[in-house]
């Protein structure tokens, strides 16, 4: 365990030294942010809106009380969204969508000899293949967490309004109802450190891929369930030191 | 020229080379010959710095590779052209950008000069017109060559080939050879080639050594190795048929 966690910390490290000009990764980087960013819009946006549309109504369905005014569940709907599940429960979904992605192909990249051709040209591998990767993480998962909070406030106005929950009115009423603009720091401040842990563990386990397609498939699968446990303690870490 | 001085390395506790040492001359196509498994790939990646030996030398014209600092590395390395196994060309780019990367990261050259450079190297393999193809668009053979025309176009001094006919058919692997013996002659360019191949030791080599379970047992060239009479060497040229029958 301590001896991985040197190795990653060494990992970290290389990204930084023997670099590259700014041009060689200002173009790796734009590359990675359509791979990691553009290419994730649309699992991004389905799951927030479904996410948003089934939270209101099981909101609705849980608080039923003449006691509990309607505008409450778009109330929770927002800070949920905001929260919680547009940058955790999306950070999980992109881990997996997106951490397999970057561990195969370093993995890939490993096993059929490419990263030892880089290393032959006098090319530092992780530092041109891993940190433009790890950058446009940090970059564009807190774009889609501020794309998933308004798709999933989006779904959780027309389930609520087209199943008859709450009036069009009451829905915008509740989420402006007490609203915290520091949520939305949360939500971007969570995204961005989740971005950072799923790019680098992925590649970290991508990078080290010893073996065949076997071994890259079995690091897809340890990079992804990694970065979800990395994710789910940064992110009860980020509560307390946020939120407390 | 490439000199290995008492190169030793082991996994664990498993050593898989014993002090090996030998000369790679300029402008000859050298071999390193053995079966499966005797460390060939091993030493090559020694001899690259992909793999840190225990023990031994590696110098390239006098220049004490594994002992330099990375920044004067770099310059040795630029000398260099590596075909890996598999060709590793790099999936996401074409064949043109294959060829020139090196270029590109390594070099202050103009678009117009890279762009001639890199159709030179092409059509010097053989493949003019293949630019536009991706890497899974072309056969094993052309890859081959594709990693040929990489690892030429920084005009190295140096070149490496690890297997560079495993897995093509007998006639597209005599052509590898002979554009690798071609290009050797052309550019003087000290060249190793890493194979276990008879028809690629009695065409191109000129100087061959033969390791045996991570041991260097001989060294000579295409003419004197079947002279020779070492059991290990023998069963290893003649396990081929044709020519244990021309033998007699």
């Amino acid at each position: 365990m301590l001896l991985t966690a040197g190795k990653f910390f060494l990992f970290l490290g290389s990204l930084f030294i023997r670099r590259e000009t700014f041009k060689v990764y200002w173009e790796r980087f734009i590359d990675e942010c359509v791979k990691i960013g553009t290419n994730s819009i649309f699992i991004v946006s389905i799951v927030a809106f479904f996410i948003g549309a089934v939270t209101c109504v099981q909101i609705y369905a849980n608080l039923v009380s003449p006691f509990i005014p309607n505008y409450i569940v778009s109330n929770v709907v927002r800070d949920m969204m905001l929260l919680e599940l547009s940058s955790t429960f999306m950070c999980v979904v992109l881990a997996g969508k997106v951490g397999s992605h970057i561990a195969g192909e370093l993995g890939t990249m490993r096993i059929t000899e490419q990263i030892d051709a880089l290393e032959v040209m006098g090319i530092n591998a992780s530092s041109y293949l891993v940190l433009p990767k790890v950058l446009a993480a940090m970059f564009t998962f807190p774009l889609l967490a501020i794309l998933s909070d308004f798709l999933g406030i989006a779904g959780g106005y027309l389930a609520g309004t087209m199943t008859g929950i709450l009036t069009p009115e009451e829905y915008i009423y509740g989420i402006r109802f007490s609203f915290v603009p520091y949520n939305i720091i949360i939500a971007i401040v969570k995204s961005f450190v989740f971005g950072f842990l799923i790019a680098s563990i992925s590649s970290y386990k991508g990078f080290y891929t010893k073996g065949g397609a076997l071994e890259v498939g079995q690091a897809s699968t340890t990079a992804v369930t990694n970065s979800c446990i990395a994710i789910l303690i940064a992110d009860y870490l980020l509560a307390q030191l946020l939120s407390g | 020229m490439i000199e290995i001085k008492n190169i030793s390395k082991s996994f664990g506790d498993r050593q898989i080379l014993f002090d090996i040492s030998g000369t790679f001359e300029k402008g000859k196509t050298s071999l390193v010959i053995g079966a499966s498994g005797t460390g060939k790939s091993v030493l090559l990646k020694c001899m690259l710095d992909l793999v840190k030996p225990e023990e031994g030398q590696v110098l390239y014209d006098g220049r004490r590779f594994l002992l330099q600092e990375e920044e004067d590395k770099k310059e040795v390395r630029r000398e260099m052209g590596v075909l890996f196994q598999g060709g590793a060309l790099f999936d996401s780019k074409t064949v043109y950008q294959n060829v020139e990367f090196p270029l590109k990261m390594l070099t202050t050259m103009s678009e117009p000069e890279k762009r001639d450079r890199v159709e030179f190297c092409l059509q010097r393999v053989g493949l003019e017109g293949t630019g536009t193809l991706m890497p899974s668009e072309v056969s094993g053979g052309m890859k081959k060559r594709v990693g040929i025309a990489r690892a030429i176009v920084m005009n190295p001094k140096y070149l490496f080939c690890d297997e560079p006919n495993s897995g093509l058919d007998p006639l597209t692997a005599i052509k590898i050879d002979e554009l690798i013996k071609e290009i050797t002659d052309e550019y003087k360019i000290t060249t190793v080639v890493i194979t276990h191949d008879m028809n690629s030791v009695l065409s191109i080599g000129e100087y061959i050594m033969f390791l045996h379970k991570g041991r260097k047992l001989w060294e000579g060239d295409n003419k004197s190795i079947l002279k020779t009479h070492i059991k290990e060497l023998d069963e290893f040229v003649f396990s081929n048929h044709a020519l244990r029958q021309l033998r007699g």
